[in-house]
């Protein structure tokens, strides 16, 4: 069953991490659409964020952890590639490089504004300093941080302000073009303006990549997506558009939970 | 409540008067130089050897011992750091070296000085400069090793984990990122470990030896200014112990900047 409106797909992913006797997420099914936001939602420890970071695979930089089931990606001739089955480390790069990720703290890194941009490029196999420049340029344009940051490209990034940091990763992973960014809490480290920022920014890439975002802010999920995803325990409850879920939600648990009965 | 108070005011005249001995003896020990030290310095002792009353070969030949042992002391002991904080860090050979380092750390320096005798000087059949540095870097080594494990795990996970979601491979990562992070702990831990190796006599007393002239061949008895001082000040001439005053002044002003350097390197960093 094609479906060429998923960029990304879990089918019957389970995930335990080393060590532990039991599946943290148990058999989940979850698509992720193209040019949309998905929200995962749900109480500490539910296996939100264990998931997106699968999606990257982000988990493999720690030994021991067993995958099972498929992950899958959309190629840009349309196939679906089963991302559980890349092995070597140039194929995990190229990977991540299509598959970006923002933290819940902002993580710059300790060089200038402009080197933080140009590092994935770098990486990336960009040399050419006119096109490293347009590229940095057009990137922090589009993270909507160019006008604040464009006399001081050379000043370390460490000096920013949190807000301005989150910005900037994301302007550092969106320099990559990547075709899906993975959001794990982006706005829990900060304060109500910068996160209006942040949100408004992500509804705005919206239009390039394709998005998934993990959040504790019921609000923030009902603003910004279009689809959410409700996880328990290692289960993924209820999915649906997001105006289904907050309004109308199939699953009496699901409802618990976003009426604050719980969590 | 009173007794509570008598108590509290019995504690902290106690520990007053612990810290008030413990400096008392720090200002003497630095009062004791200074007086003596600067009372036999002349600038003289700066361009004659010791052959002829100074200390010039003495000084050049420390540093260049000390400099030589952390040019191989540090990409080694930064490289082993490296491997147990980023890529084997709970693993039982990590345990094993980490315990050894520590150890290593607490040796009496006498020992590492009679273990590079036995293995080295012995076997090329004279005392040599490379001697003395193959103790200094041996003496330095777990220290860098414990500075860049500990330094490496003050690095957040979540840094690590962002350059590898740009797409970054371990090795780029840990040698462009994580270590820029750290770069600040590591070069603190460096100059004070330099410090440390700086003012070793133990090591080097059967190892570099000593040598009354100026010379930078390595494979000579070899000048080194700590040898030099324990020398001197059992010669019974007043001269001698005159000069052995001047030269532990000048280590000890060595010593204490760069400490110090260390010290506000890591000051600024927490601003």
């Amino acid at each position: 069953m094609s479906n060429n409106k998923d960029i990304m797909r879990a089918e019957d992913f389970s995930f335990t991490y080393p060590g532990a006797p039991a599946p943290t997420l148990k058999s989940i099914n979850l698509p992720i659409e193209k040019n949309k936001i998905t929200a995962l939602i749900g109480p500490s420890g539910c296996g939100k964020s264990t998931l997106l970071r699968a999606f990257n695979r982000i988990h493999d930089l720690y030994p021991g952890l067993k995958y099972d089931g498929k992950l899958l990606l959309q190629n840009q001739d349309g196939t679906m590639e089963n991302i559980l089955e890349l092995k070597s480390e140039s194929d995990l790069v190229h990977l991540r490089q299509r598959v970006g990720m923002i933290f819940q703290k902002p993580t710059p890194f300790p060089m200038s504004i402009y080197e933080n941009v140009a590092y994935g490029l770098k990486l990336s196999g960009v040399k050419s300093k006119s096109e490293l420049d347009g590229r940095v340029e057009e990137a922090l344009k589009g993270a909507a941080i160019w006008s604040e940051v464009k006399d001081r490209l050379k000043d370390s990034a460490m000096g920013m302000s949190g807000g301005q940091q989150q910005r900037l990763c994301i302007a550092r992973a969106v320099a990559l073009k990547p075709d899906v960014l993975l959001f794990d809490e982006p706005t829990s480290a900060l304060d109500p303006i910068s996160t209006g920022a942040i949100e408004e920014l992500v509804a705005e890439l919206k239009s390039e990549v394709s998005i998934a975002i993990v959040t504790h802010n019921m609000q923030q999920a009902s603003r910004l997506s279009d689809y959410t995803a409700f996880m328990y325990l290692g289960d993924l409850i209820e999915y649906n558009k997001t105006k289904k879920i907050f309004m109308n939600p199939d699953e009496k648990l699901t409802e618990d939970y976003i009426t604050g009965r719980f969590g | 409540m009173k007794r509570r108070l008598t108590i509290n005011k019995i504690i902290l005249a106690l520990s007053t008067l612990s810290a008030l001995i413990g400096m008392g003896f720090l200002f003497w020990i630095l009062g004791t130089l200074m007086y003596k030290g600067l009372a036999t310095m002349h600038w003289d002792i700066f361009t004659k050897d010791l052959v002829n009353g100074g200390i010039r070969n003495l000084l050049v030949g420390q540093f260049v011992m000390a400099l030589i042992a952390t040019v191989i002391a540090v990409p080694l002991g930064v490289m082993a750091g490296i491997y147990l904080r980023e890529y084997n860090s709970d693993g039982k050979i990590s345990f094993v070296i980490r315990n050894l380092s520590d150890i290593m750390m607490s040796a009496p320096s006498i020992v590492i000085g009679v273990f590079v005798y036995a293995l080295y000087v012995d076997r090329v059949g004279h005392f040599g400069g490379w001697g003395g540095i193959i103790a200094l870097a041996i003496m330095m080594l777990p220290i860098i090793v414990s500075t860049t494990d500990n330094m490496l795990s003050l690095v957040p996970k979540e840094l690590r984990e962002a350059g590898i979601a740009l797409g970054g491979s371990k090795h780029k990562i840990i040698l462009q990122i994580v270590l820029k992070a750290a770069k600040i702990g590591l070069t603190t831990g460096i100059l004070l470990s330099f410090a440390r190796i700086v003012g070793e006599t133990a090591p080097l007393l059967f190892t570099s030896s000593n040598s009354q002239f100026f010379t930078l061949n390595l494979n000579e008895q070899f000048p080194s200014l700590t040898v030099s001082i324990y020398n001197l000040a059992t010669y019974p001439d007043q001269a001698s112990k005159d000069l052995a005053w001047a030269a532990s002044f000048v280590l000890t002003v060595v010593v204490l900047i760069i400490n110090l350097g260390g010290r506000y390197l890591t000051r600024n960093r927490k601003k």
